[in-house]
């Protein structure tokens, strides 16, 4: 069955078409949707994608979220819908209070391209539930702000809820902070809401579908999606 | 009226652009440099006079949206 991914574009998003490539790679189907669009239409998950929406000005998601098209979001995540914020989605989505915390400046000041490895700490949630156990992530990051900041208050709080869903590691899977590019709180690359229907996550699982570009791992993150989404319409019908 | 909006990074919160101009300073020679918080600063030009309407006005947009609260402080002055 086909599913529709919506996948917003602000100015400046730049792998808003990557993420429509991975959905319909993956045999669905995707489309844009602009910023100054106030209705998703018709959606079964969305993708806040990758980028430097409005320029970073003032802070890395801070104007994309009073854009038309994320009241649209917020009302779509209320409603239960999925929604996927990757990179400076993840952002935007911390912005707008969809996802707790925030992602400031890498600890070393530099920008980070490059292949890292990721742990999923829990299967329990719509992106990671088709993640075999044990299996260690290689996606790529490419981020100058992506330190995951919390208070001490919210981050025991995203771990008594389960809500860390992936963390940074090294080949074999052991938390470090070598393999911690970007100064993360207790390494941690993705987290989802108390619902459960709203993730974030630095590194690009978009990028990482197809052997050809070096690893195909982010598809188990679509397929998560996707699988979430076909048990949702089967137990509706 | 101007208002002058100035934004600093929570102290809890790592702030590696401050410590990064603090050893910056050292190497350049310059003693007793205890802490650097690098921050942002915001001039706002305002029609009216009403100071107080201001205040209140302004101190909800830093909120909102000039400052991100869970990392960031402001300090709003209007002159």
């Amino acid at each position: 069955m086909f599913m529709n991914f919506v996948v917003l574009q602000f100015p400046a998003s730049n792998c808003d078409q990557d993420a429509v490539h991975a959905a319909r790679l993956l045999g669905h189907s995707a489309r844009l949707v602009w910023h100054k669009e106030s209705s998703l239409g018709d959606a079964d998950a969305v993708i806040v994608p990758g980028g430097f929406s409005y320029g970073d000005y003032l802070r890395c998601g801070a104007i994309a979220r009073f854009s038309p098209v994320m009241q649209a979001v917020k009302q779509f995540a209320e409603n239960g819908g999925l929604v996927l914020g990757i990179c400076n989605g993840f952002q935007v989505l911390t912005e707008a209070g969809l996802l707790p915390g925030a992602l400031i400046r890498n600890r070393d000041l530099q920008f980070h391209c490059e292949h890292v490895y990721l742990k999923t700490v829990t299967t329990d949630s719509p992106f990671t539930s088709q993640i075999p156990s044990g299996k260690i992530l290689r996606v790529p990051i490419a981020h100058g702000e992506g330190c995951y900041f919390a208070d001490e208050q919210t981050l025991a709080s995203l771990k008594a809820k389960n809500q860390i869903l992936w963390q940074y590691c090294d080949a074999t899977g052991n938390i470090t902070d070598t393999a911690n590019p970007n100064g993360a709180l207790q390494n941690i690359a993705g987290i989802c809401n108390e619902k459960r229907n709203v993730a974030g996550l630095m590194p690009h699982p978009e990028r990482a579908c197809e052997l050809i570009l070096g690893s195909a791992d982010g598809k188990f993150i679509f397929e998560s999606v996707i699988h979430t989404l076909q048990n949702r319409l089967a137990k509706a019908a | 009226m101007k208002a002058k909006i100035i934004v600093t990074p929570k102290k809890a919160v790592l702030d590696p652009q401050g410590k990064t101009v603090q050893t910056a300073l050292e190497h350049m020679g310059y003693r007793g440099v205890k802490a650097v918080h690098v921050g942002k600063y915001l001039e706002i030009e305002l029609d009216g006079t009403d100071k107080e309407a201001a205040r209140q006005q302004l101190n909800e947009a830093a909120h909102k949206f000039l400052s991100n609260p869970v990392i960031e402080d402001y300090k709003l002055e209007i002159e």
